[in-house]
């Protein structure tokens, strides 16, 4: 429909026309052209990608009911818009801008932002990964299982295996259903690998597991006790939500490095990660690094969003860290419960077999039995306390701590853009200098200088416009997702401590005509 | 700390573990009771129509140590050798009590006013408890002298119960505390005896089995009672954790602004409630089991001193046999040993009946008292039980109908 308008000459193509502009579509239209007319379009490839956003009435009109992801894009985005409601009418309306309509919002929002020109493959990158996402659908059709923990190997060099197991219907994938075995400085290269290709550009990507030397090591020794098979179940289990997690983001789904970890047969030996390689203590050098830079960055927060949000993640660490530690207490003490229990219960036996009261004896024999039954459902409890309610807040402890993570590389993302307007500037100045100076050949380097920073400013500006915008969408996504893991495993923990009450309700009325019986 | 406890007002003592027949012609309870800094006066009010007292209705003031006398004078009146002692009741202890209440005074930064609030209140009730338990446990052993009608005829027990003025039962002196001690290896030797480790030849099936049962029962009974309060107090911290625990839930809902919101908050409350029901499971199982376990830990070791002291009245009849052959074959003061060995037959049978009847009453009262106990564990169990699941299940439902 965009095709019959005609674009109003834009002369200049000055990003201030936008600004000149009231209603919307009048918007939509400066938008396009500007998007046309753009003078520097660094990656002319993206111009495709504006015909079928732009252009096409292809799949849009039955879009109009937008899917989950944008609308919630679209709602955090009017608090901000200072533009009134008209920008709301090509949604709702049926005249034949529709067609172009699911692409406005984003367009619109783009421009708000403190940035004062409009990069045209910013916009086209967006509009495609939402189609992108669009085709995939909100379905993620993939399930994956860790499971079968074998040890390879002996002493020091043995290590443990797990199976993967990757249940699909999508097509990117050329089975259905295939597994492979994958150890676990494997799954520390996955995340390494996404990590240094996603963190800096804004995604959150999840984390994956801690290391444990002391776990590892008892494992390898080859104590076959209670605790190692513990320590396996535990990282087994952190595993698999590891993966799941990891496959459920949209843009992670479609990495190949993901894809390969999950279905070649073999894998490069991931060895940077190693706790006490060389690479291990360049990262953690490095993390000490930006913790100082960190410190230092005195960002000038234009955007409100980001503060709030940035001091709502810190408030959700702080309670999450505190009620972690309050339910790691309460598996501690109902695992003691537990032993307890089966003290008393064996101390009850011994009772009631030298009580000579015969029906007494008997009695305190059911109840020796019941505390013994109560002891099983104490521990799988406890269990049940770990496994689902502990487990979950800490992962997302450390899921906030990426989270943290990408808010920082925003930051730094914008110094460097600072860096380079100030660097522009000092160049400027330089060149003035040669210009009152009158040395031809030194101010035709200053000219130089002048155009590269110009296009490093540029793109500076670019990247922290792209990076705010990933973190928008990427905060959104995760909010949702943790409210649904929060809300499921708050629900199947409820089951589990209903399930302990019916089993006790189970026992005690059992006992109790034991207890009647006696005379 | 001031506390006070209408036991006797709730009508029934809280130790439930022993059945009393009330005979009205003599009623005894702890009508009052104040707690104060390293004491506890116990308020004991008498009603009696018997012929002893001056009057029908009156009460005294009475402390733990004049407790201890009254069972003393007691366990060493030769008389009473063949009855079953009723148990002393166990000193007032707060000392553990008003530690942590104190710990908890002196703050912790990272608790909210709430929780603050919460630990206090549980402290408070824990304190509570513990005074109303020892409470008790003073009345029950006064309650049982009462109801036995050869103890309760004793002259001491009437001092102890009108008497308006301080007994002055001082604090041990040095002498009866070396007399204590000198008890306490004629216990041993005792033990020797009732072990069997002496060689005396028991002449009575039914004290033999008796005494087999009762070294055992009692040991095996000591046993299942720590072990029971070991559970007891797991129990109360498990139910302790739910406060930080429902504390940050809080926190968290207040923050949200999504969903999580009442998700939370609702989790908040399930778990303060399940706090307060897992709560009363400690309590119940300390009332009910431990509680139990505890007061025939005690009464089965009363039963065992009645059997030392039936054995050492067997061992002074056959020395006495022994001293009357020798006096025979010698046929010098014959007469004398012949009284005295007669003495000493006459009370050993005294003993060995008045014995008999109390291990039997023994053995009823405990079957009695177990029984009611356990019936009582397994109903308030099941109650909790249900109470629980009821709360677990409506927050669920209240859950899963959010968007």
């Amino acid at each position: 429909m965009a095709a019959e308008r005609e674009p109003p000459p834009l002369g200049d193509g000055k990003p201030t026309d936008f600004e000149d502009l009231e209603d919307g579509e009048d918007l939509f239209t400066s938008t396009v052209s500007t998007l046309e007319s753009s003078p520097s379009s660094p990656e002319p490839a993206s111009l495709p990608a504006e015909d079928i956003s732009a252009n096409s009435n292809g799949p849009k009109p039955t879009e109009v009911g937008l899917d989950d992801d944008r609308e919630d894009l679209f709602a955090e985005a009017t608090e901000e818009v200072s533009l009134d409601s008209p920008e709301r009418e090509p949604i709702l309306s049926s005249e034949p801008s529709p067609a172009v309509t699911p692409v406005t919002p984003t367009t619109l929002i783009a421009p708000r932002i403190e940035s004062k020109s409009m990069s045209a493959p910013v916009i086209f990158d967006r509009s495609r990964e939402e189609i992108e996402e669009e085709a995939n659908g909100d379905i993620f059709d993939i399930e994956i299982g860790v499971s079968d923990p074998e040890k390879v190997g002996d002493g020091m060099n043995a290590y443990m295996a797990y199976r993967v197991t990757t249940k699909t219907s999508l097509s990117m994938f050329s089975k259905s259903e295939f597994s492979v075995k994958r150890r676990f400085s494997d799954f520390l290269g996955l995340h390494s690998k996404l990590a240094s290709k996603y963190l800096h550009v804004g995604y959150i990507v999840p984390p994956a597991p801690e290391k444990s030397i002391v776990g590892m090591t008892k494992v390898k020794v080859g104590k076959e006790d209670s605790s190692s098979t513990e320590f396996v179940e535990k990282r087994r289990a952190a595993l698999e939500r590891y993966l799941q997690r990891t496959v459920k983001h949209p843009t992670l789904l479609q990495d190949p490095d993901l894809r390969q970890f999950l279905e070649s047969s073999e894998l490069p030996r991931a060895v940077n990660t190693q706790a006490l390689s060389g690479a291990g203590i360049l990262r953690m050098v490095n993390k000490a690094a930006d913790a100082v830079n960190k410190m230092t960055i005195k960002m000038n927060e234009s955007d409100a969003w980001f503060e709030e949000k940035q001091q709502q993640f810190e408030n959700l660490d702080q309670q999450l860290r505190k009620l972690h530690a309050s339910v790691e207490a309460l598996v501690c003490h109902r695992k003691e419960l537990s032993a307890n229990t089966a003290a008393f219960a064996k101390s009850a036996a011994m009772l009631g077999n030298s009580e000579d009261h015969t029906a007494l004896s008997r009695a305190l024999s059911q109840l020796a039995e019941v505390e013994e039954k109560i002891d099983q459902l104490h521990q799988e409890q406890a269990f049940a306390d770990f496994y689902m309610f502990s487990e979950l807040l800490s992962d997302y402890i450390r899921l906030i701590a990426a989270v943290k993570g990408v808010f920082d590389h925003r930051m730094k993302c914008w110094q460097k853009w600072e860096d380079a307007q100030i660097t522009l500037l000092k160049k400027r100045e330089a060149e003035a200098k040669m210009m009152v100076a009158n040395k031809p050949d030194k101010i035709q380097q200053a000219k130089n200088e002048i155009r590269e920073w110009e296009a490093k400013v540029q793109q500076g500006e670019r990247d922290f416009e792209q990076i705010s915008k990933t973190i928008r969408k990427e905060v959104g996504r995760f909010e949702k997702e943790r409210v649904k893991d929060f809300k499921t495993v708050i629900i199947k923990y409820l089951e589990s401590l209903v399930q302990t009450q019916q089993q006790l309700i189970k026992y005690w009325e059992a006992f109790l005509p034991e207890a009647k019986a006696i005379a | 700390m001031e506390t006070h406890a209408e036991a006797g007002k709730e009508g029934k003592p809280l130790c439930a573990s022993v059945d009393l027949q009330g005979d009205s012609s003599l009623q005894v309870e702890i009508s009052d009771a104040v707690s104060e800094r390293d004491k506890v006066k116990f308020t004991v009010q008498t009603k009696s129509c018997l012929p002893y007292f001056a009057r029908t209705e009156f009460s005294v003031v009475r402390q733990h140590e004049e407790f201890i006398w009254l069972h003393d004078a007691y366990v060493e009146n030769e008389e009473y050798a063949g009855l079953i002692i009723p148990p002393a009741p166990p000193r007032p202890d707060f000392e553990a009590s008003r530690e942590k209440l104190q710990k908890l005074g002196e703050g912790d930064s990272s608790v909210t006013r709430e929780e603050f609030a919460k630990m206090k209140q549980e402290l408070e009730a824990e304190y509570l408890a513990i005074f109303k338990k020892t409470v008790a446990m003073h009345e029950v052993f006064l309650q049982r002298l009462a109801a036995h009608p050869t103890l309760r005829r004793d002259h001491n027990f009437f001092v102890f119960l009108e008497y308006g003025q301080d007994l002055s039962v001082r604090g041990k002196n040095r002498k009866e505390l070396l007399g204590g001690f000198l008890r306490n290896i004629v216990k041993s030797a005792d033990e020797a005896l009732i072990t069997g480790m002496s060689g005396l030849k028991e002449v009575d099936d039914f004290f033999e089995h008796e005494r087999t049962f009762l070294l055992e029962y009692h040991t095996r009974i000591r046993d299942a009672c720590l072990r029971a309060d070991r559970v007891m107090r797991a129990h109360k911290c498990l139910a302790d954790d739910y406060i930080p625990i429902s504390a940050a839930l809080s926190s968290l809902g207040t923050q949200e602004v999504n969903q999580l919101r009442t998700s939370f908050l609702k989790l908040a409350e399930l778990f303060e409630r399940l706090r307060k029901l897992e709560g009363r499971v400690a309590s119940d199982e300390d009332l009910k089991l431990s509680d139990m376990l505890r007061y025939y830990m005690r009464d089965s070791q009363a039963a065992k001193d009645l059997l030392y002291r039936r054995l050492r009245a067997l061992a002074d009849y056959e020395n006495a046999n022994k001293a009357l052959d020798k006096a025979r074959t010698r046929n010098r003061e014959v007469r004398p040993a012949e009284s005295h060995q007669q003495l000493c037959c006459q009370r050993f049978e005294r003993l060995s009946d008045s014995a008999k009847q109390e291990l039997m009453d023994f053995k009823s009262r405990r079957v009695s008292s177990f029984r009611k106990n356990l019936i009582e564990l397994a109903e308030l169990e099941l109650k909790h039980a249900k109470a629980s699941t009821l709360i677990l299940r409506n927050t669920l439902v209240a859950l899963k109908g959010e968007p």
